[in-house]
């Protein structure tokens, strides 16, 4: 049982986890109880607007910024295994609404947190159940979101060293873009071509044969193109990795 | 300069099918932020001082009329003449004429991307003059008949092999091998030499003017700004009136930035304070001397939401740091001012129709914010002009209700987590078995150049709200 002054979470899903890989979300909730937390999961919520919001559409943003905003200002911390989700919620919302919205928004940004640096910084997991299976060599992409706007760089590497014992392979130039941007990797497919392809001879270079993120749009990217280049790089979320979740298929890969 | 942005995806296709040229700039994206990197680790204090320096910007812009007048008092005291000029056209008459009233037929000119932006060459040329460039990068571009690839580095698009093919191919000196690149720059100091000492009229630009004393201070590396300014019997300071700042402090605080962020050296080889036309006492320097203050639109970005622009200091750091820029190079943006700083100004300083594509050549990463040395918000200014090309509906239509009506269903849980279960479920059964699709119906963009991973099976909400009800059970 869960000691009453336990951290009470709501997880904001994300609704690439919700949609594309639950297995994500299921990981992240196994962590936070692992790390003594009491979950519980908003069964109302969708995804927090970046589509919409990085492509400009702010007014069509508000009402659903407001939503989340309604959903989530009661929890005592909110937690998404994504930075940019995160990002959105702590950065942008307050730029997005005016007023006592305003006000609200910066008061749930001031308890939303990435998952890894909600359970390096906040929560201080330190270990958890070992992991018995043995991990192959792992590089990490710094998705730009976490890493400039949350401040995310070592602890997803400190929980992958203290959970896993992995060491991760560093990539050259690993804080640089994979190209994702949301929509604009469909606008511009050239350009976003051409830094997928940096991020996978990058993360080839380093021998790593699982590359590993905090953010499932970069993942679903870079997942995406290793597949269409017959590459042999399994790609799977940080959170799944931390979990012990090593079994069901990597993104991209059939059953 | 005529304006190509509307071309960027064509343009940024070219730029990728150039090998040479994706060598080149993969190079310079690898190196250009390490080498800034290593500039500012050293300095130790460059947050204190980007932090000053921003305030000290930001500070000028809103006293702009206050420093601009002073400035203008200081300057003309120390005998020079200021000009104010509303328009590119404006400029560029200005320098016409007093290149005319001193019968002038030769100008040497210094690097100033402001006189890019007006067309100020291809304007002195059709009046009668010959212009040359003598940066040598900007002498390089000339020469080829190209425009500036980078604000900083005007032929960093340009190899060495390319460089000597195009001096022996220009410069008729006979047979020579020219293999190393001091054999290419002596050559152009050679080749420029006389015309420094020909021209009667220097064109410079300037990257800050002094309010305080009424002085312009000039960066560069190659002392050729100060040939310019010395040698002919006249000067020109082409520049735009936002670079006013108070003190000459605050002027040497931006070059402290400016150098390191620009090339990662401590210092340029030369910084050149110019206060005025030759004295009864100096040794040389002009006859005379005017500062032209170019607004064009400066005025009106002042005025609006994207007045943050303004303290650009023009360090081109934000070019070396974008991945896109590094794809693309600079000339598929297609006019004057590239990457993400070039993004915001070319269509504020021209139009967002003709520049429609350059506010989403972004992908929201925030490594140029981060490098600003001026703590820039260029991702949130893009994001901001992506809006007002829907509100203007530039954007397609297409793409304007899609989203909206994402962000429409996604106010509406039951309704939205319904249909994505269907949606989900229907994409997990064909897509299982190979992990992925190779092509989707309304994901062109995404599956031309790599595979639609395949959802994992139900939705995460559909699996979650099935294991609460058998714990309750």
């Amino acid at each position: 049982m869960n000691a009453p002054e336990s951290p009470r979470v709501s997880l904001f899903v994300t609704c690439l986890a919700d949609l594309m890989r639950p297995s994500v979300a299921f990981a992240s909730i196994r962590l936070l109880e692992q790390a003594g937390c009491v979950v519980d999961v908003p069964l109302q919520q969708t995804c927090c607007g970046q589509p919409g919001y990085n492509s400009g559409e702010y007014e069509a943003t508000i009402p659903l910024a407001k939503k989340t905003i309604e959903l989530f200002e009661h929890a005592e911390y909110v937690v998404a295994p994504s930075g940019s989700c995160a990002g959105m919620i702590c950065h942008h919302y307050p730029k997005l609404l005016d007023g006592q919205w305003r006000e609200r928004a910066l008061a749930l940004a001031e308890k939303t947190f990435e998952l890894t640096s909600f359970l390096v910084d906040v929560v201080k997991l330190e270990s958890a159940p070992a992991i018995t299976t043995s991990l192959p060599t792992v590089t990490y992409h710094d998705s730009c979101a976490g890493l400039r706007e949350m401040g995310v760089k070592e602890q997803p590497r400190k929980l992958l060293k203290n959970l896993c014992d992995v060491d991760v392979s560093e990539m050259q130039q690993s804080d640089v873009c994979c190209g994702f941007g949301g929509t604009f990797c469909a606008k511009m497919p050239d350009i976003s071509e051409k830094m997928v392809d940096d991020k996978l001879r990058n993360a080839s270079s380093t021998g790593a044969t699982l590359l590993t993120g905090g953010d499932l749009g970069c993942l679903l990217n870079i997942a995406g193109r290793a597949r269409r280049q017959g590459l042999d790089l399994e790609v799977r979320h940080v959170a799944e990795l931390l979990s012990g979740d090593l079994y069901s298929p990597a993104i991209g890969e059939g059953e | 300069m005529e304006q190509h942005s509307q071309q960027f995806k064509e343009n940024a296709a070219n730029a990728l099918a150039d090998a040479g040229g994706v060598a080149q700039r993969d190079i310079l994206a690898l190196f250009t932020p390490i080498m800034r990197d290593a500039a500012v680790a050293e300095f130790g204090p460059y947050e204190a001082l980007r932090q000053h320096v921003k305030r000290v910007r930001q500070h000028s812009l809103d006293n702009l009329d206050y420093y601009l007048a002073r400035f203008e008092l200081e300057a003309t005291n120390n005998g020079n003449q200021v000009h104010y000029a509303d328009s590119a056209d404006e400029m560029n008459s200005i320098v016409l004429d007093i290149c005319q009233q001193h019968g002038a037929r030769k100008v040497a000119k210094g690097k100033s991307m402001v006189t890019e932006e007006t067309g100020l060459n291809d304007y002195l040329q059709r009046g009668g003059l010959q212009v040359m460039e003598t940066d040598l990068g900007e002498y390089i571009v000339q020469q080829a008949g190209e425009t500036p690839s980078h604000i900083v580095g005007p032929a960093l698009h340009k190899t060495r092999d390319q460089i000597r093919e195009l001096f022996l191919d220009k410069h008729d000196l006979g047979e020579r091998e020219l293999e190393s690149i001091s054999d290419l720059v002596g050559e152009a100091r050679v080749v420029l030499r006389d015309h420094f000492l020909q021209a009667e009229v220097g064109i410079i630009g300037s990257n800050a003017l002094i309010a305080e004393n009424g002085y312009s201070m000039l960066v560069t590396n190659e002392g050729n700004g100060d040939l310019c300014a010395n040698l002919p019997n006249v000067l020109i300071i082409c520049t735009t009136l936002d670079r006013v700042l108070p003190r000459a402090e605050d002027a040497t605080a931006i070059q402290r930035l400016l150098v390191r962020s620009a090339t990662g050296q401590p210092h340029t080889c030369y910084t050149s304070f110019y206060s005025g036309p030759r004295r009864a006492e100096d040794a040389d320097g002009p006859l005379e001397t005017h500062i032209i203050l170019l607004d064009n639109h400066r005025t009106d970005i002042l005025a609006s939401d994207y007045s943050d622009m303004l303290r650009c200091i023009r360090c081109g750091s934000c070019l070396n740091h974008c991945p896109i820029f590094a794809a693309t190079g600079g000339h598929a943006y297609g006019w004057v001012y590239p990457g993400p700083m070039g993004s915001v100004l070319t269509p504020l300083l021209t139009s967002l129709e003709a520049s429609a594509a350059l506010p989403n050549a972004c992908t929201s990463c925030g490594r140029c914010a981060e490098v600003c040395p001026s703590a820039i918000p260029l991702p949130d200014m893009l994001r901001d002009l992506r809006h007002e090309q829907s509100v203007e509906k530039i954007t397609p239509a297409s793409w304007r209700q899609g989203l909206r009506l994402h962000a429409w269903l996604a106010c509406r849980p039951g309704l939205y987590q319904f249909l994505t279960g269907i949606g989900i479920a229907v994409m997990h059964r064909i897509g299982r078995k190979k992990g992925g699709f190779r092509s989707l119906p309304l994901a062109g963009g995404w599956t031309s150049k790599r595979d639609f991973p395949s959802p994992q099976g139900k939705t995460f909400m559909q699996q979650y709200r099935q294991r609460s009800r058998s714990n309750e059970q």
